[in-house]
């Protein structure tokens, strides 16, 4: 029936429509980097968390995050969490952050912004990608800059890590017809302490307990939806049964 | 058990006869299940009726633990959000029920009208049953618009800037019934409050009191079905349509099969992908509303978009871009207006000629077509597309007079097909 092609036709451009979504996450222009994470690697969450705490916690906070939430998720005996949790007092406090909202205006042009919800809004590709491509440049006020978020106000927290990357630039004919000068690609500049598979190992960790914190609930979500869809073919086998059975009489 | 004698309730022992000679419950019951005569030959089309009935009552249950949980103020809404994902127990599926049963809402909802376009289901007797359903629609769009700025994220705040700014285009009275809608000179807690209110409370009655009316026009006209006989046109010697069964219990079993199909979808997407690819929870609404910073690119909720798309579609000129916004309504009008446009002799499209059926397919992928432009931004060759598509819905409406009289048609059987199996 013609109805039933166009029908499908119409359906196969829906289709389209989703696929085409996936294109449209990165609007910075730089091409992001897969971050490679696995939100079921609890001892690389536990590293993430570690991370998180003594290098993003000093200015970032995660509001909505409670301490012994992070805990009992990760794996963490309460005991252990005050080795952790350096800001509040009680377990079920929130990661605030260390740093007063009104200095960090002062001191960086705006407020850190809060981590609990950054995965969610911008993707883990984008904070990977963030954290693997800042590079020098000494027009900047804190002497670096960055691929994912020209002109970032955040200064390079990891380089006692990473190291300074230089870029290479080369010349580029915008649509205007007039050279400019881009990042090329990144190389390495001043060495950190750790070598580049495992400062993107630790990127990698800390990328992972930023999506979790995003969401916290989600790896359970999962679990529980993989009994709900098993429950519900069950359910909807007997329910096609039932109705062929009542669905005999009408002739 | 309910009688099927229906005068006698007098004659009832027990607590349904206290009842029923006090209240129709019988006397409901039989007219509206158990003795609504249904076609027997309703197809795949004929679930999402149901299943729309499914969703409005999830909607207001979840809906009711929501509003437990939430605080409509411009400083508390997105961290009480976060509460109820991250504090309140199971809040994080009672959140997912709704966002997602939001978009579920309008995906049944538009089937079920397809279906109707396809089977003529709004011509004779059955337009003002359309009329209700375009109401219901209606009605359904200001609810979805009115809560999606309750998370108070920063496509919350925007798009809602946007659409209210559409009435600013009215000549003379726009600028004050803008900030008649806000209640302020921009979006504020204020206008958050009264969304709130609408959203919670007023809306939901009007949704409510029109399904109510729809399902009592559907059921004093009867139920089209695939084929557009008229089923009472052939009753037995028992006054019954031959064609007919009684929805109860044949169509509640057949919609409970129906439902668990819908569940498995929706199910997989509220425990798998509840962001919904982006499209139902969009990834700027993870940020909260900051008038300062617009997000980088705005578009509506993807049930918006194709009406977004015609809205953009239309240039500006005398001064003035009111031409978007009237366009923008005159092509919901036109959706009411279909029981008068379409002059065709014949209801299904079965029974059409290839001109309907080429016309319909056409107004799929437009219709397609304009949701997927107008998510995109008004850049490179987009614009042009959207106009030709707009241009082309309204074609399929202003032209079906014409086209609808001029096709073919063939015999209309006296019954409907079906096979028994």
């Amino acid at each position: 029936m013609l109805t039933k092609k166009t029908f499908l036709a119409a359906f196969a451009a829906g289709l389209m429509v989703f696929g085409a979504q996936g294109a449209l996450a990165n609007t910075e222009g730089v091409e992001l980097m897969d971050a490679g994470n696995d939100i079921y690697n609890q001892p690389s969450l536990q590293r993430g968390a570690r991370n998180f705490v003594n290098y993003c916690l000093g200015c970032h906070s995660a509001k909505y995050v409670r301490w012994n939430r992070v805990a009992a998720d990760l794996g963490i005996p309460e005991g252990d969490l005050k080795l952790l949790q350096f800001t509040g007092t009680a377990p079920f406090d929130t990661m605030q952050s260390g740093m007063p909202a009104d200095a960090a205006k002062r001191w960086f042009g705006n407020a850190p912004p809060d981590m609990s919800l950054l995965a969610r809004a911008r993707g883990t590709d984008y904070i990977y990608t963030f954290l693997m491509t800042f590079y020098a440049d000494d027009s900047r006020p804190h002497g670096v800059n960055n691929l994912a978020l020209p002109g970032t106000a955040m200064p390079h927290v990891l380089s006692g890590l990473q190291g300074v990357q230089k870029a290479v630039m080369k010349s580029h004919t915008g649509e205007d017809g007039k050279a400019v000068s881009v990042v090329e690609k990144l190389e390495a500049g001043d060495a950190g302490t750790l070598k580049p598979e495992e400062y993107a190992s630790f990127v990698r960790d800390t990328v992972n307990f930023i999506e979790y914190i995003g969401e916290p609930i989600q790896t359970k979500r999962r679990d529980l939806g993989v009994w709900v869809i098993l429950f519900l073919l069950v359910f909807t086998g007997f329910a096609y049964l039932l109705k062929k059975e009542y669905w005999k009489d009408v002739k | 058990m309910a009688s099927t004698e229906p005068n006698n309730a007098a004659q009832q022992g027990g607590l349904s006869g206290w009842i029923n000679a006090r209240f129709p419950l019988d006397k409901m019951l039989r007219e509206h299940v158990t003795e609504y005569y249904a076609p027997k030959n309703f197809n795949v089309w004929y679930y999402f009726g149901a299943l729309s009935l499914f969703v409005l009552v999830l909607q207001l249950v979840t809906g009711i633990f929501l509003t437990m949980n939430y605080k409509p103020s411009a400083t508390e809404a997105f961290g009480a959000v976060e509460y109820i994902m991250r504090d309140v127990e199971w809040g994080w599926l009672i959140r997912y029920l709704h966002s997602t049963g939001a978009s579920a809402f309008f995906i049944v909802v538009y089937l079920h009208m397809f279906r109707a376009l396809m089977y003529g289901s709004y011509k004779a007797p059955r337009e003002l049953l359309w009329l209700l359903g375009m109401g219901i629609y209606l009605a359904l769009m200001a609810e979805a618009f009115m809560g999606y700025l309750l998370p108070w994220g920063n496509m919350s705040f925007w798009g809602a800037q946007v659409i209210v700014s559409l009435f600013g285009t009215i000549p003379v009275v726009g600028d004050g019934l803008v900030e008649w809608i806000r209640g302020d000179y921009y979006i504020s807690d204020i206008t958050l409050n009264r969304f709130f209110a609408l959203h919670v409370v007023a809306l939901p009655f009007v949704l409510v009191g029109l399904v109510v009316a729809h399902i009592l026009a559907l059921h004093e006209v009867g139920s089209n079905n695939p084929d557009g006989v008229e089923i009472k046109k052939t009753k037995g010697a028992d006054g019954k349509p031959l064609d007919g069964i009684p929805f109860h219990p044949y169509y509640t079993v057949k919609d409970t099969f129906g439902l668990g199909v819908f569940l498995l979808v929706f199910c997989g997407i509220v425990f798998f992908k509840p962001d919904g690819w982006g499209l139902f929870l969009e990834a700027p609404n993870f940020e909260p509303a900051n008038p300062m910073q617009t997000p980088p690119h705005i578009a509506p909720v993807w049930y918006f978009t194709p009406f977004y798309a015609i809205l953009r579609a239309v240039p500006s000129f005398l001064g003035t871009q009111i031409w978007g916004v009237l366009a923008m309504f005159g092509a919901i009008v036109l959706l009411a207006l279909l029981p008068w446009l379409d002059k065709s002799p014949v209801k299904s499209m079965r029974y059409r000629g290839p001109i309907s059926k080429i016309a319909l397919g056409i107004f799929v992928i437009t219709f397609v077509m304009l949701g997927y432009l107008g998510l995109k931004p008004s850049t490179g060759i987009y614009p042009m597309l959207a106009r030709v598509f707009t241009a082309i819905y309204f074609a399929y409406f202003l032209l079906m007079p014409w086209w609808s009289r001029m096709d073919s048609t063939k015999p209309v059987p006296e019954r409907v097909t079906y096979d028994a199996h």
